[in-house]
């Protein structure tokens, strides 16, 4: 035993290489051939385009978000059934990393290095995506369309190859704020916010617009700790009459539950991360029933005012949802047709948009260019902002209050930035409908 | 000679490494150090349970005690990597020291349940202290390969020979000790604590010992998984991570070094391997996601039907079967083994019962 002791380490390490060598050419054949003269770049063949994400499929993001690739997804196959981008037919490897953001990192080497991917697309969540945007910017590999509102990705000059898309939570506290200074004049408002990036750039907006004095209570939650009793029972001693909520569905559900424990029923004003009706009405049914009690989902979302940069589920007339409805019946037809299927489809449209403007033959640097160039309007109810200094996305929303479990538009679709004092302003344009063929 | 013994394996190991590292591509040589954070930390923890009979539930905290030192190491001091490593190392020992303390209190359950709760509540003070951890979204750690190595050469394989060399210093450290009158006391006190007291040992010494020995390891694991992962956040740290290295200290065989390699493979290989078998065969995107995790489980439960010992546990069996040796100095049923003179060989399994095995033994 000892004798065989000191052979053993590098028969072992010849065994680990073995076995890696072996893993290494199992895998090898999903690399691209790089067959025909348009593979213009990596992950690119005169076939094929290739593009990957990190997504949570499992874990403590995965309701409702895992919903979001498997949407994207069902668009791509739409178009690649139309024809493709310039006769290439997207295919989407979306890996699970269960919002960890070790194994983003892990995925996203694996995309970029081993599978070739030509871009990452939509990688959800800010911890997460914070782990590998350095990586993908100092490898060059686009990052298009990121999943989560951080300004942080906003950053030409640091990372010149990352995109955001949806609306930032600044100018989302923004146009909230604006609308609650003008529709609530001298009423105490309260904050209940998430707390860390995306709670704190969306209250850093609301604090742009209301004003210091009215705000009363300021009140936060980690996700990991479901004990919010006290945080509403504080709101409630400070005697706030609107409470305005930077929180995701089930903190939300279960603030509502809290409030209607205590008899506290303030106007609640709440970032659209948290206000998908389908979502929040069956969260407050299960939370409800857990507890030993029945309650109807849509009675206890109506009258939330929220915001929203996409089209509204309810409006069956409008071109866009009539579009999406189509491809999900088709291609994602197991999937509820909710406000994550929606979402991913919208931004699978701005993939497609982008890619078809790059031309025939595009490259990495010329398709984060052609985005500089800008992008025209999609299924966002407000253009991009995209230009050679703005990496953000989408400009505006508009106001909107829950009723009967849906959506409905109040007003305007407003605009505005990231500035203190750069003013929320109605956008005179309108949304161009979806094109009859579905393709950009 | 023991010394002399490892260290030339170390070495041997280490041209085997660097080989592989040049001849497979960058994704592989990630994987490498990958592999090279979790032998660290697997083989701590497989030294505590195996060796020193203490279990721990919450060694993935004491990474995250190792990663955020490593993180402010480097963000606010610049140091360099060859600092960073043992500062980190250093650090997450007097975190180990406070536990360990408390732990040789407490055994079985018990301890498992105190450390549990250090799993659990431990990287929560990130997002309880966001102006120093960075909170939910963590700190940032750059890694710079060095510029004498060339512009064109891969990140990756830096990475995987940094993490490797840690990860063979580590090994030929745990093997010398294991082998040391510290090796044999943990082993008196793991097989009878009380023949151990009566002998002179001071069993709650040796058992903080080895709680500071095993929290420095996964301290350094730690700072190695912050340079691997580029970010330190409290979301890589979840009770899950604790989980995985105790199923991959068992899986690879308990208190064996070999053993923390083969758990590390396991825990690396294992997932992305069956992604890339799941969705090449086009499975749908719920089905795939939740493989790996079945294949993990399965793995887990057929090797531990196979060789209760783990995989090295089992090599060695198979081993033993085709050379046909008599069962190595395992004493006769019922004889128990004076504590200390049990095995010399570190890699030995823990085997409290030896009777059962014997048995089989002599039946084949």
């Amino acid at each position: 035993m000892i004798k065989s002791f000191s052979l053993r380490l590098p028969v072992i390490a010849a065994a680990v290489t073995a076995s890696l060598v072996a893993a290494g050419c199992g895998s090898s054949t999903s690399s691209p051939s790089g067959s025909g003269a348009a593979a213009s770049a990596p992950g690119i063949t005169s076939t094929q385009i290739l593009v990957g994400s990190h997504q949570p499929l499992t874990g403590p993001a995965a309701p409702g978000y895992s919903e979001i690739a498997p949407a994207a997804n069902a668009y791509f196959q739409y178009v690649n059934a139309h024809g493709g981008v310039n006769g290439r037919k997207i295919k989407y490897t979306y890996l699970d990393d269960g919002y960890d953001p070790a194994k983003t990192t892990s995925v996203v080497h694996q995309l970029v290095l081993q599978d070739n991917v030509f871009a990452i697309f939509n990688g959800l969540g800010t911890p997460t995506h914070l782990a590998v945007v350095k990586y993908l910017n100092s490898s060059k590999v686009p990052d298009l369309f990121i999943a989560s509102g951080c300004d942080c990705w906003n950053n030409p000059t640091a990372f010149p190859y990352s995109f955001g898309w949806q609306l930032d939570y600044i100018r989302e506290g923004k146009i909230l704020g604006a609308y609650i200074k003008q529709h609530f004049p001298g009423k105490k408002i309260g904050y209940f916010y998430q707390n860390d990036e995306f709670g704190q750039d969306g209250v850093k907006g609301l604090d742009m617009e209301i004003p210091h004095s009215q705000v009363v209570s300021r009140q936060t939650y980690v996700p990991t700790n479901v004990n919010i009793g006290p945080a509403v029972a504080a709101l409630k001693t400070a005697g706030a009459q609107v409470v305005v909520n930077f929180a995701i569905p089930a903190f939300n559900a279960l603030f509502k539950l809290a409030s209607l424990k205590l008899s506290y029923n303030p106007t609640l004003v709440a970032s659209n991360v948290g206000t998908d009706p389908a979502t929040l009405g069956t969260l407050l049914e299960t939370y409800a029933k857990a507890g030993g009690a029945t309650v109807n989902g849509n009675q206890l979302t109506q009258g939330i005012i929220t915001d929203s940069y996409l089209p509204s589920l309810g409006s069956t007339g409008n071109s866009w949802i009539a579009l999406f409805k189509k491809v999900h019946d088709s291609y994602d037809a197991k999937a509820p047709f909710d406000g994550n299927v929606l979402y991913g489809m919208a931004v699978a449209y701005a993939f497609v948009q982008a890619m078809l403007k790059a031309g025939k033959n595009p490259t990495r640097a010329s398709v984060v260019k052609t985005i500089e160039g800008g992008l025209p309007q999609g299924a966002s109810v407000a253009p991009y902002n995209y230009s050679m200094t703005d990496h953000g996305g989408t400009s505006g929303a508009y106001i909107g209050v829950i009723m009967n479990g849906v959506l409905v538009q109040q007003g305007p679709v407003w605009t505005t930035d990231t500035t203190p004092t750069g003013p929320v302003t109605a956008f005179s344009g309108s949304q161009p409908a979806a094109p009859a063929s579905g393709m950009p | 000679m023991t010394l002399l013994r490892h260290l030339v394996a170390a070495v041997v190991a280490g041209a085997v490494i660097w080989a592989a590292s040049v001849q497979l591509n960058a994704f592989r040589d990630f994987q490498m150090a990958e592999i090279a954070v979790y032998v660290v930390a697997i083989a701590g923890l497989s030294m505590l349970i195996g060796l020193s009979g203490q279990i721990s539930l919450g060694h993935g905290a004491f990474m995250a005690v190792g990663a955020y030192t490593a993180a402010l190491l480097m963000l606010h001091l610049n140091w360099p990597l060859w600092a960073v490593f043992p500062a980190s190392a250093v650090v997450t020992a007097a975190a180990g020291a406070v536990v360990g303390l408390a732990a040789a209190r407490l055994h079985g359950p018990y301890l498992a349940g105190a450390t549990l709760m250090l799993a659990v509540a431990l990287p929560s003070l990130a997002v309880q202290f966001p102006g120093v951890f960075g909170g939910d979204q963590g700190l940032s750690v750059t890694v710079t390969t060095p510029a004498a190595l060339g512009a064109t050469f891969p990140p990756t394989r830096w990475l995987a020979w940094v993490c490797s060399l840690a990860a063979l210093i580590t090994l030929v450290i745990l093997a010398n000790l294991a082998r040391s009158k510290v090796g044999r006391d943990w082993r008196a006190i793991r097989d009878d604590p009380v023949a151990a007291a009566l002998a002179g040992l001071n069993v709650a010494r040796l058992r903080v010992l080895a709680f500071i020995v095993s929290a420095a390891c996964a301290g350094l694991a730690g700072a190695m998984l912050a340079i691997t992962t580029s970010l330190v956040s409290p979301g890589s740290f979840t009770l899950s991570l604790s989980i995985a290295l105790l199923a991959g200290a068992v899986l690879g065989g308990l208190g064996t070094l070999i053993g923390a390699l083969w758990g590390a493979l396991v825990i690396v290989l294992v997932p992305t391997y069956v992604t890339d078998v799941a969705t090449s065969h086009g499975f749908s995107g719920g089905v795939a996601a939740n493989i790996p995790i079945a294949a993990y489980g399965v793995v887990l439960i057929v090797v531990m039907l196979l060789f209760p010992h783990g995989i090295q546990g089992g090599l060695r069996r198979l081993a033993r079967l085709l050379l046909s040796t008599p069962p190595a100095r395992l004493g006769s049923p019922g004889q128990r083994q004076p504590a200390g003179e049990l095995t010399e060989d570190p890699n030995a399994p823990y085997r409290r019962p030896p009777v059962s095995e014997h048995q089989e033994e002599g039946t084949s």
